[in-house]
């Protein structure tokens, strides 16, 4: 079980509950604003585009190869930011925050 | 508050099709501001979800419920959105602002969006009606009678008709879980239809490496079946036994409900750059439409979730009255075994193929050029590629063929562009 807090960008803050599956589709089964995930989850689309902050990357890792290429879609991406469909929530990242990019 | 959305707030949209574009337009419209009651009317039973892992990781899976829903169950309801699965809608009465469902129930709409979609073609060949255990691969509940046939027919044969993308994601999904399968393509290469020889050859080597077997220029005339299992029977006289057989060769447009109402319809339903038919009233969107697309000037319809997304949002602020016009480049992605093959753009009409491949590894990617116009890239596991396609697409930079081709250069948008 972890915690996850997304940071929607009306600064609204959600915290949700997860024990598998990605941040991406935990946040889309409650609808928070922002992360869309059009291609449902295999990193085609970039519509799940979050920022973490320097020690929140470390726990969940920084982005694979063809994350970082995805990512380049868009041009606000930075050295922070992942596609939440590929961080796996574990009890590893329990307490992330999510600050969501859109 | 604009007044279309102050008038909307006893009005009433109803969407029929509940599919990726459907659903995405409800959120977006009750995102925009729309007050009113928005109804989701679908005649398949399951709550909404991806069609594109059907044929991909929910066909692989072994989990009852590994379907990935659009939205969760009781987000409906939080964004107050009536869906009403399991119902038929017959007909569209333009003047009464009405469509009659099944029963001759009816339900008035102030707006109606149709996101109605495809089904998918099932060949006239002999037998093929009678046959058991054949199945196209469009629904959830296609893919459950599928892994139903799977699980009960020890080293299952399986034959594909279609080496499209359908086909192959699905040859390759079953080969994954244990089945000797069989691709019968009617054309000399498989996607003839949508890519390059050299992209089929490679597509085809991948499915040969993984003991798929690629049987082209085969033509079916007939399906024999007897109590336990079918043969496919080809025009040159081989023969294919399989315990499942599963049909991708495309699909037909639902345009009927349109056309009935004597909407505009000829290749999908006509619409405008808002998603508007040629009633002010009703819009259509995703898979179904027929529609201008601004960056290759022509008319296309289009089958992929990132038309129907994007469908979906602007007729929402269309009719939310913010007028938003459709400018998306269109992209699509397939992933076989462990590659991925994502597209952006439309090949057709191209005069030049640039191709690049990267060194070391399994990645290349294919440039589609109309003259010096970048129309199409394909790039098989090379993101990069695909990114700065779609870039260059949209702002339609000019590009150095000669050093976009040398692997040897680093793939840079300075050094590529001309």
């Amino acid at each position: 079980m972890a915690k996850i807090t997304f940071i929607t960008r009306d600064k609204q803050s959600i915290t949700l509950e997860g024990n598998a599956g990605s941040a991406m589709a935990l946040a889309v089964a409650n609808g928070v604003t922002g992360i869309d995930g059009d291609c449902g989850g295999v990193c085609s689309c970039a519509t799940c585009h979050v920022y973490l902050s320097p020690e929140g990357l470390e726990r969940a890792g920084a982005a694979s190869e063809i994350e970082t290429d995805m990512l380049e879609l868009d041009d606000n991406a930075n050295e922070f930011s992942r596609l939440c469909c590929q961080i796996e929530i574990s009890d590893a990242i329990d307490g992330l925050v999510l600050n969501v990019a859109r | 508050m604009s007044p279309e959305l102050k008038e909307a707030s006893f009005s009433r949209c109803v969407v029929v099709g509940a599919s990726h574009a459907g659903v995405n337009f409800a959120f977006a419209l009750r995102k925009e501001g729309w007050l009113g009651e928005i109804v989701l009317i679908d005649s398949d039973l399951q709550l909404p979800y991806h069609r594109p892992p059907l044929s991909k990781s929910y066909l692989q899976s072994t989990e009852e419920s590994g379907y990935t829903l659009l939205k969760a169950e009781d987000s409906y309801a939080k964004e107050g959105i009536e869906l009403r699965l399991g119902l038929k809608v017959n007909s569209i009465d333009r003047e009464g602002k009405t469509i009659v469902l099944q029963e001759e129930s009816s339900l008035s709409y102030d707006k109606l969006v149709l996101a109605t979609g495809a089904r998918p073609i099932i060949p006239a060949i002999v037998g093929i009606q009678e046959a058991s255990n054949v199945f196209p691969l469009r629904t959830a509940s296609d893919v459950k009678k599928i892994r139903e046939v799977l699980s009960r027919t020890p080293n299952p044969k399986v034959v594909v008709i279609g080496g499209g993308y359908i086909g192959l994601e699905t040859a390759a999904s079953l080969k994954k879980l244990g089945a000797s399968v069989s691709v019968l393509e009617r054309e000399a290469r498989i996607l003839s239809r949508i890519t390059t020889s050299e992209m089929s050859d490679f597509f085809a080597q991948l499915h040969a490496e993984n003991g798929v077997e690629i049987f082209t220029n085969k033509n079916i005339t007939a399906i024999e079946s007897t109590d336990h299992i079918a043969e496919v029977i080809c025009s040159d006289g081989a023969r294919f036994p399989a315990d499942l057989i599963v049909v991708g060769v495309g699909i037909h447009v639902n345009t009927e409900l349109a056309a009935g109402a004597g909407l505009e319809v000829s290749n999908g339903i006509h619409v405008d750059a808002h998603g508007q038919a040629n009633d002010p009233n009703i819009y259509a969107i995703g898979d179904c439409t027929y529609h201008h697309n601004i960056h290759f000037d022509r008319f296309v319809r289009l089958e992929c979730v990132q038309n129907a997304v994007d469908q979906a949002k602007i007729a929402a602020a269309a009719i939310a009255g913010k007028a938003v016009a459709y400018d998306a480049v269109p992209w699509f992605w397939s992933d076989q075994y462990d590659v991925k093959l994502q597209i952006v753009g439309l090949s057709e009409g191209f005069t030049e193929l640039v191709f690049r491949r990267e060194e070391g590894d399994r990645s290349f990617s294919v440039w589609y050029f109309q003259g010096e116009k970048l129309l199409a890239v394909d790039a098989v596991n090379h993101a990069k590629a695909y990114v700065w396609g779609t870039k260059f697409i949209k702002t339609r930079q000019l590009l150095d063929k000669a050093k976009l081709q040398d692997s040897k250069l680093e793939f840079k948008a300075a050094i590529i562009l001309a």
